[in-house]
């Protein structure tokens, strides 16, 4: 009685964890329509990227197929109460088995290295992308809890959207202003860590005009899961209007305007304060950006003198004194709880 | 001083409103009340135990035969249940996150603050306070028995570091009801949970709990590389160790040489954070890049110290039940030391996204990878050792076919994490939530529970209830499977984790899935539960006083069940591997010994110290949470002065005569006479008895 019970719970267990495995694979090679998924890449590096993931996956199932098909065969063909299968109590080595066993991952990991050196070195977010156009140069400044671009090429900045020309790469420098973030727009490229006083670098490109999801994948506090942007790629001319629009629309980055901006507020919050209605929903569009911000934020940490806590951009008692700098105070997103001194 | 420059109070910064409770009754949200309500049931489960205890006058015995316990064997149950009641916590913190999930597109009913405190706490839980505890626990009742010990060979230290984890655990659970947690991970990466971003109690909560737990790891893995060292039994060579030991050895050497970074990473932020040092600040030459690669130096080789136990145990399982030696044990010891030294060669892969260069990535990369061949060698020998086997599908065999399944497929995408060309899209997202969890539980929770089910019986006396155990398997095993695997697929299409939100509405069927999973698993744990009241409440019937019920393999199968608290009337000479299946093989496992082969045996007398740290520790850690600088410098004091005073008590130990022990185990012996051997069918029937009959070798070749 009791062995039937138990070989119906083997076999049932066996069947529909197959069936799980598999529907989990076909979930991740198949899907999907988003525009925020390497799976579904707008640009090359996050087509690499798949199809690096794709050889990986399929690499290691030799290695793990084995597993899945072997354990249930060898559970069910040496079940106790199969007295007809050879029963060998004693035999614990063989050294043709260990060779394998030893082997053949061995032989994986070393096709799965070179793999892993090559798409490395080619796909370092470091590197400058081939274009026989210029680059668009972009400084990302994270903030708590918003993205600012800067465009120095230009003069003008956004919170909440990054413009680019689809038929030319984006160069991107990057820094935060409080914690530390990771900036992912995945459907073009991987992420990178901005760090306070530091600076990383991001090469991104898309195939064609489009909008993508940009997001912070680093927790940084309440405002977290709305620390999103839209990538938004256009044509040669929309972008040269964009820029157009942007110069004489926005609001001016000045020290007050920054000092604003640098509080514990979302996008949202910051395009109802000082954002305008000829500016899409949720993007604030500044113009008159001095040359030195971006490298001005980066020498705060460097001046060889502690920030009082009340002048950290973030911080938890920065907002406390700074709040009268915004038009609208009453956007400032107060939160509840665990961040109040 | 307050962080805003105010001056602190005789209660340092405690006023009402650090009581979650009073802000519930001031401001009556969802949110609020959950949050109280989490402090209730604490104050509610601490009042209904300390009336029961008195209610049935337990509090003598609990403390001259537990809290004072130097016996390893007590030491042990006592990490066990600690884990499990913490277990219960996260176990419905991670349900409480995944319905938050499920409702949480565009909103959900918990406010992102508390979100925050969950998964902080849901992590630093489940690592510290219930992996870590259940192996210390799982390792202190076993390996002295397995490697034929009396005891541990720092007994009162032993004390100590389950009276630090206790702290530890003490700590988070007082977070529940006076203050808040850290919203900053188990990781508490600064600058996030520096003074500047977070001035709350939460960090301090967070540093004090983990570093007080660490220390006490940090002891706990000295004392069982020690005892391995120095209190093997006669005959018994390392390669003559049962697996399980050999992995506890790495382990062990895992836990001296990788608590210390987190010790050092908590104590720097503790020095950012109470005397304005700058090791981790935006200012003044601080770097948080230090911070995560310290921490990561201790918890990339804390996933193996909790993983390699975890084989340990498997290893021993699938022998026992496949009724057959274990398949290739040189390769599973060399395979167990690659990975231990090669778990210090990787942690850079968990920020591969910091901006280093392709070098160090590739570098870290392929360390990471070549862990995936040992791992691999060791499951098919596993699986080698159930070829040709007798295999009986109990309650352990059910944990380790789903471990077999599942773990793979966290094999399979940590394989994928090692590259750092995926990790740049992966990283940060529920990919790797879904990843860790999947090695993780399959690994080392399975692995556990199934060890409480195997050894249960030896520690106790009686078994398991066989049907509850299978129930709650499966649905741990499917549970599992439904909770995580269709996270991979929410990560890959670009839901980062940690987000108490989301706006993206594929998300939401696939997370309605997880829910479903994560319903399965408390309902697995609540069966657990009903396991162990159901077999308590039928012990007369499944008592196995032999100490054999499966037909193990290694010595503590050898002895009575439960042991004697010196475990070994006579220290057996060790010849072989399996060292009690050959001596039954060859009608030797209960010789009748010689007259005056007893000797007296001196054990440790009971002693306080350990409650004496557990208690300090904690009120130190309160005193520095809340700014109560009295409380802690009393506290401080209290650690040297017992010690010290500990130091004039020359009387620590007592001796059991010889004629104690003889008398005891010849009515043993006796008792092994008259019972009935059975064969492996009927080993859930009340016939076993813990004696195991040779099965015949019919079929083999």
């Amino acid at each position: 009685m009791r062995s039937i019970v138990t070989r119906k719970h083997s076999r049932s267990a066996v069947c529909l964890l197959l069936a799980l495995c598999a529907s989990s694979f076909l979930l991740l090679t198949g899907c999907s329509d988003l525009n925020n998924s390497f799976l579904d890449p707008k640009g090359p590096i996050a087509a690499a990227q798949k199809t690096h993931f794709i050889s990986v996956t399929l690499y290691s199932m030799i290695a793990a197929g084995p597993v899945f098909i072997l354990v249930p065969y060898i559970l069910w063909r040496y079940r106790y109460k199969n007295k007809k299968a050879k029963y060998t109590p004693n035999w614990d080595f063989s050294g043709l088995l260990d060779s394998i066993m030893w082997g053949v991952p061995f032989l994986i990991i070393i096709v799965l290295s070179s793999q892993l050196w090559h798409s490395t070195k080619t796909l370092d977010p470091y590197l400058p992308l081939e274009s026989d156009k210029p680059a668009v140069k972009v400084q990302v400044v994270g903030l708590d809890w918003k993205w600012l671009f800067i465009y120095p090429e230009y003069g003008v900045a956004t919170v909440g959207e990054l413009a680019f020309s689809a038929d030319r790469p984006v160069s991107m420098v990057l820094t935060s202003d409080t914690v530390m973030q990771s900036f992912l727009i995945s459907a073009l490229a991987g992420q990178i860590y901005v760090m306070p006083g530091m600076q990383t670098k991001l090469h991104v490109k898309a195939d064609e005009p489009g909008v993508f999801v940009g997001e912070n994948t680093q927790f940084n506090g309440v405002g977290f899961p709305e620390q999103t942007f839209k990538a938004v790629a256009m044509t040669g001319d929309e972008f040269d209007q964009w820029v157009t629009k942007v110069r004489s629309e926005g609001v001016a980055l000045n020290e007050a305007t920054y000092k604003f901006l640098a509080n514990r507020s979302t996008a949202e919050e910051v395009y109802k304060a000082i954002g305008s209605s000829s500016m899409p929903e949720q993007v604030t569009y500044f113009n008159k950006v001095p040359t030195s911000l971006y490298a001005d934020v980066i020498a705060r940490y460097h001046t060889g003198k502690a920030i009082p806590l009340n002048e950290q951009p973030g911080g938890a008692l920065y907002m406390a004194k700074d709040a009268s700098v915004a038009t609208d105070p009453s956007a400032v997103n107060v939160p509840v709880r665990g961040v109040a001194p | 001083m307050n962080p805003d420059g105010t001056a602190v109070g005789f209660f340092g910064r405690l006023s009402w409103e650090s009581i979650p409770i009073f802000l519930a009754i001031q401001n009556p949200t969802t949110n609020e009340i959950i949050a109280a309500s989490a402090g209730m049931i604490v104050l509610v489960g601490i009042t209904v135990v300390v009336a029961l205890i008195t209610y049935f006058k337990w509090w003598g015995v609990l403390w001259s035969d537990w809290l004072t316990s130097a016996d390893h064997k007590k030491i042990g149950i006592m990490y066990i249940v600690l884990a499990l009641v913490m277990m219960a916590r996260g176990v419905l913190e991670g349900a409480i996150m995944m319905a938050q999930h499920a409702f949480g597109l565009d909103g959900g009913f918990l406010a992102a603050d508390h979100f925050a405190q969950l998964f902080s706490t849901h992590g630093t839980i489940m690592i510290f306070f219930v992996a870590m505890p259940l192996i210390a626990g799982v390792v202190n009742y076993m390996l002295p028995l397995q490697i034929g010990a009396r005891d541990v060979s720092f007994p009162v230290m032993n004390q100590i570091s389950l009276g630090l984890t206790a702290a530890g655990a003490a700590l988070i659970m007082i977070s529940l009801v006076v203050g808040e947690f850290s919203t900053g991970g188990w990781q508490g990466t600064p600058p996030y949970t520096g003074m500047a971003f977070n001035p709350g109690t939460g960090p301090d909560y967070w540093i004090w709990s983990v570093g007080i737990a660490g220390l006490g790891s940090t002891m706990t893995g000295i004392n069982f590389a020690v005892t391995i060292y120095k209190e093997r039994a006669p005959g018994m060579d390392l390669f003559r160790m049962p697996l399980f030991s050999w992995t506890v050895l790495c382990t062990a050497i895992i836990m001296i040489f990788a608590m210390p970074p987190l010790t050092v990473a908590t104590a720097t932020l503790a020095l950012d954070r109470y005397l304005d040092f700058h090791f981790f600040t935006n200012d003044l030459g601080g770097n948080m890049m230090n911070y995560v690669n310290l921490f990561w130096l201790f918890g990339h080789p804390e996933v193996y110290l909790l993983i390699l136990p975890a084989y340990g145990i498997f290893s021993e399982l699938v022998s026992t039940f496949s009724a057959k030696r274990l398949y290739g044990y040189s390769s599973l010891v060399y395979a167990t030391m690659v990975i231990a030294v090669l778990s210090f060669t990787v942690w850079l892969h968990h920020f591969f996204t910091m901006g280093q260069g392709a070098n160090v990535n590739i570098a870290f990369g392929i360390a990471s990878m070549c862990i995936a061949v040992p791992t691999g060698v060791k499951i098919y020998d596993w699986m080698a050792t159930m070829y040709q086997g007798r295999i009986r599908l109990s309650v352990p065999m059910i944990y380790m076919t789903g471990f077999f399944m599942l773990f793979t497929v966290g094999g399979v995408t940590g394989v994928m994490l090692a590259n750092p060309t995926i990790s740049f899209q992966v990283h940060n997202t529920l990919f790797l939530v879904a990843h860790f969890h999947n090695v993780i539980i399959p690994g080392v929770v399975f692995a556990l529970l199934a060890s409480v089910n195997y050894w249960f019986p030896k520690a106790f006396g009686y078994r398991l209830n066989e049907n509850w155990g299978r129930v709650s398997a499966l649905l741990w095993v499917f549970g599992f499977a439904f909770t995580f695997l269709p996270l991979y697929a929410v990560g890959l299409m670009g839901m980062p984790r940690r987000s108490v939100t989301y706006t993206d509405p594929t998300f939401e069927p696939i997370i309605m899935v997880s829910l479903f999973g994560a319903t399965l698993v408390v309902c697995g744990l609540g069966c657990v539960l009903a396991q162990l009241w159901v077999s308590y409440r039928d012990r007369d019937s499944t008592r196995v006083p032999v100490g054999d019920p499966w037909d193990g393999r290694t010595l503590e199968w050898s002895m009575s069940a439960p042991p004697p608290e010196y475990n070994f009337a006579i220290v057996p000479q060790v010849t072989d591997r399996d060292q009690f299946a050959v001596a039954k093989e060859r009608g030797e496992a209960y010789p009748e010994p010689e007259p005056g082969a007893y000797e007296d045996i001196v054990l440790p007398k009971n002693t306080s110290i350990g409650m004496i740290f557990c208690i300090a520790a904690t009120t130190l850690s309160l005193g520095m949470v809340w700014y109560i600088w009295w409380l802690a410098l009393i506290s401080v004091a209290v650690i040297p002065l017992a010690l010290i005073a500990r130091s004039f008590y020359l009387d620590t130990e007592r001796v059991i005569p010889a004629a104690e022990i003889e008398k005891e185990h010849r009515q043993w012996l006796a008792e092994v006479k008259s019972t009935k051997a059975v064969t492996r069918d009927l080993e859930h029937n009340p016939m076993n008895r813990g004696l195991a009959s040779l099965e015949s070798v019919e079929g083999a070749s």
